[in-house]
């Protein structure tokens, strides 16, 4: 059997992941990057993408938005600051809310509103478009 | 002795009172197990990223850091933070406290600190205004947040954060109650600024390698700090809450139960009082009787 790394991955509401890996890919704010075991001691913030778990069942994706990863001896952890796994996305729910939010992000109204959604809007579109169409 | 009636009406009222308490256990068992699992949920995020602090405050050079690891390098202004529930009826929750705001506040003032205060819910604002009003420099308002989410913290861990950048304080401190059990909410302080790794947090052993940065060291304890702030402000809402409801379902459960006592107690000598004038009566009839 391969050697494994010890992996967490959790975001502020709940605990994603947890347990032992073959390798994960994940985007880093230079760059995407991949960590098997036995690598060196590495910390850096993430971009809004798709980290990908490789373990002996098989591959996990899942999207994250922002966040930290570290990587020491003992594993790797990654805090999102929000996460999703892909195969829980409900497709035709997220399209509808990424419409909803293309209306409130054109609203004349209210400034700080109309901030929120826009930022909103663009981790959503960023999540569709990490989707198989 | 009261007549039958006023025994009557007691109870009635006494058993209205019951019903109150019995549903306010309710909503409040209800609310606890939503609360425990928020808190509960958010516990990995929040030791995770303690310790990745550990990690990364065991590796930075703690002079040249970022203030808000570094401190300001005075220890003369704190700032207490007092987080309670914004309402009552929970037993001795928000006392307990408030009881160690004071302590704390005391210690402090008798090592000749300047304290300022800064009340989030109503409760602690109320207790500490009587005493410590001129050193209260703001509250925030918890009132209309039906829920605590990362939204809540982020205001909270930004009302600080400002004051810190103003220069207003040298030394944040939190105090609220961990959420251990049902039973058992814990009064704690807590240190905010200069951002502190609790000492139980697991740090690694590099085995004499470098930790690599990306970007770069600077850049992410700058996004990781207030993060981590927020963080810990959020998982401290969020013990409150669930302490709150556990304590709140404690006191009504005994007001519940007391109601129960008293009830019983109301009906005995009710009963008697009742026993007491039918006797009488027929003391009154027979004797009437045997005069004849």
């Amino acid at each position: 059997m391969a050697e494994t790394l010890r992996f967490a991955l959790v975001s502020p509401e709940r605990e994603l992941y947890s347990g032992d890996v073959e390798q994960v890919d994940a985007p880093g704010v230079e760059g995407e990057f991949g960590v098997l075991p036995r690598h060196a001691p590495f910390m850096t913030t993430l971009k809004s993408g798709v980290v990908r778990i490789r373990e002996a069942g098989g591959v996990t994706a899942v999207f994250v938005r922002g966040g930290f990863a570290d990587v020491t001896p003992d594993g790797l952890t990654i805090l999102a600051e929000e996460a999703v796994r892909l195969a829980d996305v409900d497709v035709s729910r997220l399209e509808q809310q990424i419409g909803d939010l293309r209306a409130d992000a054109s609203d004349p109204g209210d400034e700080a509103r109309r901030g929120r959604a826009a930022e909103r809007l663009k981790y959503l579109e960023a999540l569709r478009a990490a989707l198989p169409a | 002795m009261p007549s039958l009636k006023d025994l009557r009406l007691r109870i009635a009222s006494v058993k209205s009172t019951q019903k109150i308490t019995k549903a306010m256990q309710m909503v409040a068992a209800a609310k606890l197990k939503r609360a425990q699992e928020a808190a509960e949920a958010a516990r990995p995020y929040a030791q995770r990223m303690a310790s990745v602090i550990a990690n990364l405050a065991k590796g930075a050079s703690a002079a040249g850091g970022p203030r808000l690891i570094a401190g300001t390098g005075r220890d003369d202004v704190h700032l207490l933070v007092v987080m309670t529930s914004e309402r009552g009826l929970c037993g001795g929750f928000n006392t307990n406290i408030v009881k160690l705001a004071r302590s704390e506040i005391r210690r402090l003032r008798d090592a000749g600190k300047t304290v300022k205060i800064l009340t989030i819910g109503k409760k602690g604002a109320d207790a500490l205004k009587r005493q410590y009003g001129p050193m209260i420099v703001g509250h925030i308002d918890l009132r209309g947040e039906r829920v605590m989410n990362g939204d809540v913290a982020a205001r909270v861990a930004g009302a600080v954060t400002d004051r810190f950048e103003a220069g207003e304080f040298d030394v944040a401190t939190l105090v609220f109650a961990r959420f251990k059990n049902v039973l058992t909410q814990v009064p704690t302080a807590l240190q905010l600024i200069p951002a502190k790794a609790p000492d139980d947090a697991p740090t690694v052993d590099l085995g004499g390698a470098r930790y690599i940065y990306e970007p770069s060291e600077a850049a992410i304890l700058e996004t990781l700090l207030p993060r981590y702030l927020s963080t810990q402000i959020l998982s401290a809402l969020l013990e409150t809450q669930a302490g709150f409801s556990g304590a709140q379902m404690t006191a009504m459960d005994n007001a519940t139960r007391n109601a129960g006592d008293m009830i019983r107690t109301l009906n005995l000598r009710y009963n008697r009082a009742r026993q007491a004038q039918i006797t009488k009566e027929l003391i009154e009839i027979i004797s009437g009787a045997e005069a004849l």
